[in-house]
């Protein structure tokens, strides 16, 4: 994709400081990533270079995040088995596995019961 | 269930403002907000604001928003609920809340609703593609978390969030092609104009986007100039390299729990779309249904904190608090009338016109 890597990840800046948490790895698409616990999903994707989020029912359209605080629901993805995550306002944990979602997404009984 | 004389939803100035207010005249107030922390988008202006000293002038953002936290916080007879969703709002005065997974019910004998604004989206090929993102959403990623939005970044509108975000990308290390316009005139402040200028970003005035180019993601954009009807003119175009572009194109209420409670609507375009019908006090047509901030019509972070304060003592005055409420809500509406004067306001005057006009 050209994009991401440590250059995306902001060091130094002249007003702010950035309190990160503690830092976590992640599968996407079964490639092992690195983020901060805690950040919202989304962030960690883009920093490691991940635009592309998910492809529309409709027409299978590329897909990232809008608005980045959870009003308009462009940035679904399917996180540890459950569909339409707003993966801009969900954190990120260890261990989490995150795909890209394709179409409305599908919950299967076992994701409802284990109540994840 | 738990019952509050005050239930405010939305935490940011005008919700905060809101809450302090009805609390200190002694309501017991409840703040609910989705979010891990209170501030609302305040917690990415990391620019200092204009308006008066009462409204923390001279103070950035984000610390107006620390300001206020702390300012609740000290009050005995609040709470806060935080990472909850407001679902609904009921004729028995109980709110509907999703709070940790679980739904809960809260009794409000008023409620305050401080639900902001969302960005809106301009019409153009491709501009569902990966990389073209709201100018708060760059901005979010970028002060709240700490990353890049990409490379270079195309901004279109140079209203003040254009201007201010523009220059925001800048202090983060990203570079800024150009800002477009499609109006004649920069539509912002003359002082965040100069200082975007100052470092050296170009304002393409009476430009638009014509189309976004790329497959999976942002990878260019195609602008043209615009006619005095706002139409494209072909033969104008020129490339833009970007990996990123940014839409100012305005704000519009986020009002779906006041359309769900009843409160009468009507669409104000100057106010940013469909906004309540309420009165001077913030009351909406549904009695004990207040509306403060960006939901009531999209104007300033300092207008927002004083409507949610004359929300706030209204909401208080209704069940018998707040005895000095005459001349505590005519301050409040005097600074407000101080702060929409001159030209600048010249929309959001007219906004409200049309507003008093539509109430019953």
């Amino acid at each position: 994709m050209g994009l991401g890597g440590p250059h995306l990840r902001i060091s130094e800046h002249p007003i702010l400081s950035f309190a990160r948490g503690r830092p976590v790895s992640f599968i996407f698409e079964g490639t092992t990533m690195q983020g901060f616990e805690g950040e919202p999903i989304s962030a960690a994707l883009h920093a490691n270079g991940v635009r592309l989020l998910r492809h529309s029912p409709a027409l299978g359209r590329a897909r990232g995040f809008f608005c980045a605080i959870g009003n308009c629901s462009s940035c679904l993805m399917v996180v540890d088995g459950r569909p339409n995550v707003r993966v801009c306002v969900e954190k990120l944990r260890e261990g989490m596995t995150v795909e890209r979602q394709s179409g409305k997404g599908h919950l299967s009984m076992t994701t409802v019961e284990s109540g994840s | 269930m738990t019952a509050y004389d005050v239930v405010v939803v939305g935490g940011g100035p005008a919700g905060l403002c809101a809450a302090i207010t009805a609390a200190e005249y002694g309501a017991s107030t409840c703040l609910v907000d989705r979010q891990d922390s209170l501030g609302g988008q305040l917690v990415k202006q990391t620019h200092k604001f204009f308006g008066s000293k009462d409204e923390l002038a001279g103070t950035r953002g984000i610390e107006i928003a620390r300001v206020l936290s702390e300012r609740l916080a000290r009050l005995n007879n609040t709470t806060v609920l935080l990472e909850a969703t407001a679902l609904g709002y009921y004729s028995d005065n109980v709110l509907a809340v999703e709070h940790g997974g679980a739904f809960k019910k809260i009794q409000a004998s008023s409620l305050i609703v401080a639900t902001g604004a969302s960005e809106r989206m301009l019409a153009f090929p491709n501009n569902d593609l990966p990389g073209v993102y709201g100018a708060g959403a760059a901005q979010t990623l970028m002060n709240l978390h700490g990353v890049r939005p990409g490379k270079t970044v195309l901004m279109v509108g140079a209203g003040n969030i254009g201007l201010i975000v523009s220059y925001q990308l800048r202090q983060a290390g990203v570079s800024v092609a150009a800002v477009v316009e499609a109006a004649p005139v920069i539509g912002g402040y003359a002082v965040h104009a100069s200082k975007i200028r100052r470092i050296g970003i170009p304002v393409l005035t009476r430009h638009s986007v014509k189309e976004v180019l790329g497959r999976e993601a942002v990878e260019g954009v195609v602008v043209w100039r615009v006619d005095a009807s706002w139409q494209g003119i072909p033969g104008t175009e020129s490339l833009i390299d970007c990996d990123v572009v940014c839409l100012a194109t305005g704000l519009t209420p986020l009002v779906e729990i006041l359309w769900q409670a009843g409160c009468r609507m009507t669409r104000v375009p100057e106010l940013g779309g469909h906004v309540p019908v309420s009165d001077e006090n913030m009351q909406t047509t549904v009695p004990g249904v207040f509306v403060a901030g960006d939901a009531a019509g999209v104007e300033e972070a300092s207008a927002a904190m004083l409507t949610g304060r004359l929300a706030g003592l209204s909401a208080a005055h209704r069940l018998g608090f707040c005895p000095e409420y005459g001349p505590l809500s005519a301050r409040a509406r005097r600074g407000l009338a101080s702060l929409r004067t001159g030209p600048t306001s010249d929309k959001i005057r007219a906004g409200l016109q049309k507003l008093k006009e539509a109430l019953p």
